[in-house]
């Protein structure tokens, strides 16, 4: 080994000065993106969502016999559906398995050793893991998109558009729900476990709860509506399905009661139900990160 | 430049530092030694700011519960468990820390160099031996130039060759005015490199001594590692503490340190105390005037 002269720090005050909370951050950023970019599971999962996109872009041409909005338009009803399945899934355990995984493999104690604040920590892996997820998925909105406007050109591209928009922003959610899980979770097993469980609540229980409680305690319309936005699913489908058609009246009494109700302001609100989801979670997750005891 | 003063750590009911204070000023070179358990790890985690703790801790008059960004980077440091991701190269691992302490791509080489890890950027982490990574740790806490280094049984993982190494680049670190802070189970580290030594036992300050006063009169040290029968190495450690040895139980067994004509001493103290030694092996000579 070399041992060459070690010059002393004249002056260690100024180390502390020149650190910043943004660099810091993207510092975290960049790595967590490179690390996800290059780990199995991304690669997968572009893969699988590209195929999956192109495929639905396949079958909406062949059904609407190249007709151009019927393209774009029933695309982003065939999508609409799988992203819903898919989406939550990926963002959720690419979160819970954030933290959780960095204490497994005792990597976390020693990034904490260095002059970085958890907060900084925390929202550097969320943002380096959000800019993956999204590429991902634009990877394969891209293909899709480039399929249909190379079969029936661009016309109906809104409403695909404000599908790419929904589901990033579907993603962000999803993604903050799982580090707060990861944070909560000491092992990466569990906190993948509770991201499956968080998944199968929001996919398929929590519409079967509200079925029931809408016969059981005989909601109005406009409760079934409050307790249904509440989902991020329910709001992202709306959402989406409000950009399509401009009205939800394709979702029976509770979405007639919406567009009537809310109007032009329904995707805003929808839009506020998805960044709450996204917020909320993501602000906890620092909150409680910040202030454990141990690593 | 830092002063712990009453730091206690508990974890649900184990306290794991008990109401413990110490300074270190600058320059100097602190060694906390201890047995497993004893709580030097937590000591130091509590230190960094890591865990959490009762009482106060200044880094270079900075309190790390209220400023922990700023009071660590005054300070490298080096863990004891090297966790890396395996995945990720050489070069670009130490360029991730480099960006977090604001060092540009030419610190970073420096740091490299400094440790002789200089032409393995390319390597992937995995590939990498334990020495190398031991190393590498070293070449991050390194990379800002801080005033002071943390190092938690730096040379753990290490062969006598890869420790020889890493004393040596310590004791450049220490006579270049670095002040050192260093858990440590081997009394060559502890003599070579140390002015003081913080001995704790179950969380607690009970000595804190030069390594002179505790290893005392004969200039050479031996370490003997006792092969005991199954369940007696708590009550053999607390035997031979008792009787004045400095003892370490770790996971590779019970190491005593001895002076190299009185090695038949602790065989006997434990004897009499009826805890069989099934068989020892010396590990190690030091000579006290290395230093």
């Amino acid at each position: 080994m070399t041992t060459l002269p070690i010059k002393t720090s004249p002056q260690p005050a100024a180390i502390g000065t020149h650190l910043s909370k943004v660099s810091s951050v993207i510092a975290f950023a960049r790595r967590e993106f490179r690390d996800a970019v290059s780990s199995r599971w991304f690669i997968l999962y572009t893969v699988a969502f590209t195929v999956l996109a192109v495929a639905v872009s396949f079958m909406s041409l062949a059904g609407s016999g190249s007709h151009g909005f019927a393209g774009f338009g029933r695309t982003t009803a065939g999508l609409l559906n799988l992203i819903m399945l898919v989406v939550p899934l990926m963002a959720l355990i690419a979160g819970a398995g954030s933290i959780a995984g960095e204490r497994e493999r005792g990597t976390l104690l020693y990034l904490l050793a260095q002059p970085i604040s958890r907060t900084e920590l925390l929202l550097g892996k969320y943002i380096g893991l959000a800019i993956a997820l999204c590429c991902s998925m634009c990877i394969g909105f891209g293909l899709s998109a480039g399929v249909l406007a190379w079969r029936v050109g661009g016309v109906g591209i809104s409403a695909f558009v404000m599908l790419v928009l929904f589901t990033c922003l579907l993603a962000l959610a999803m993604l903050s729900v799982g580090m707060l899980l990861s944070v909560l979770s000491r092992r990466s097993g569990v906190a993948t476990g509770l991201g499956l469980f968080a998944w199968l609540i929001l996919v398929f229980l929590s519409d079967l709860g509200l079925m029931a409680g809408t016969i059981l305690f005989k909601l109005r319309v406009q409760e079934v509506f409050a307790i249904g936005v509440m989902n991020p699913l329910q709001a992202f489908k709306m959402a989406v399905i409000v950009n399509m058609n401009a009205s939800l009246d394709v979702l029976g009494p509770v979405g007639m009661y919406a567009s009537q109700t809310f109007g032009g302001m329904l995707p805003w609100i929808l839009a506020l139900v998805l960044g709450t989801w996204t917020i909320v979670p993501l602000a906890i997750a620092v909150l409680i990160f910040s202030k454990r005891g141990s690593v | 430049m830092i002063n712990a003063s009453h730091v206690t750590k508990k974890f649900g009911s184990v306290i794991a530092v008990d109401d413990l204070s110490f300074t270190l000023d600058k320059g100097e070179s602190i060694a906390l030694w201890g047995s497993n358990g004893a709580g030097k790890t937590t000591l130091i985690r509590s230190v960094l700011g890591i865990f959490p703790s009762t009482g106060t801790v200044s880094i270079h008059g900075i309190n790390v519960r209220s400023q922990g960004k700023k009071a660590r980077s005054f300070v490298g440091y080096v863990p004891q468990e090297l966790a890396f991701h395996d995945d990720a190269k050489l070069g670009s691992s130490i360029m991730f820390f480099a960006n977090l302490r604001k060092v540009n791509s030419k610190g970073a080489a420096i740091a490299l160099a400094k440790v002789g890890l200089q032409g393995h950027e390319k390597k992937r982490l995995r590939d990498l031996s334990g020495g190398m990574k031991q190393r590498l740790a070293l070449a991050i806490a390194l990379i800002a130039d801080p005033p002071i280094i943390v190092l938690d049984e730096p040379t753990s993982n290490l062969d006598a060759s890869g420790r020889g190494e890493v004393i040596d680049t310590l004791c450049q670190l220490r006579d270049d005015g670095k002040t050192l802070l260093f858990a440590s189970h081997r009394p060559d580290e502890v003599l070579s490199l140390a002015g003081r030594v913080l001995v704790m036992e179950k969380g607690k300050l009970i000595k804190d001594v030069t390594p002179q006063e505790l290893w005392p009169t004969e200039s050479r040290i031996q370490t003997m590692r006792l092969y005991l029968s199954m369940g007696t190495e708590e009550s053999a450690a607390t035997v031979l503490r008792e009787a004045g040895h400095a003892v370490n139980l770790n996971g590779q067994g019970l190491c005593v340190s001895v002076p190299r004509n009185r090695k038949a001493e602790p065989v006997s103290v434990l004897a009499r105390a009826e805890i069989e030694v099934r068989d020892f092996e010396i590990l190690d000579e030091v000579q006290e005037d290395s230093k």
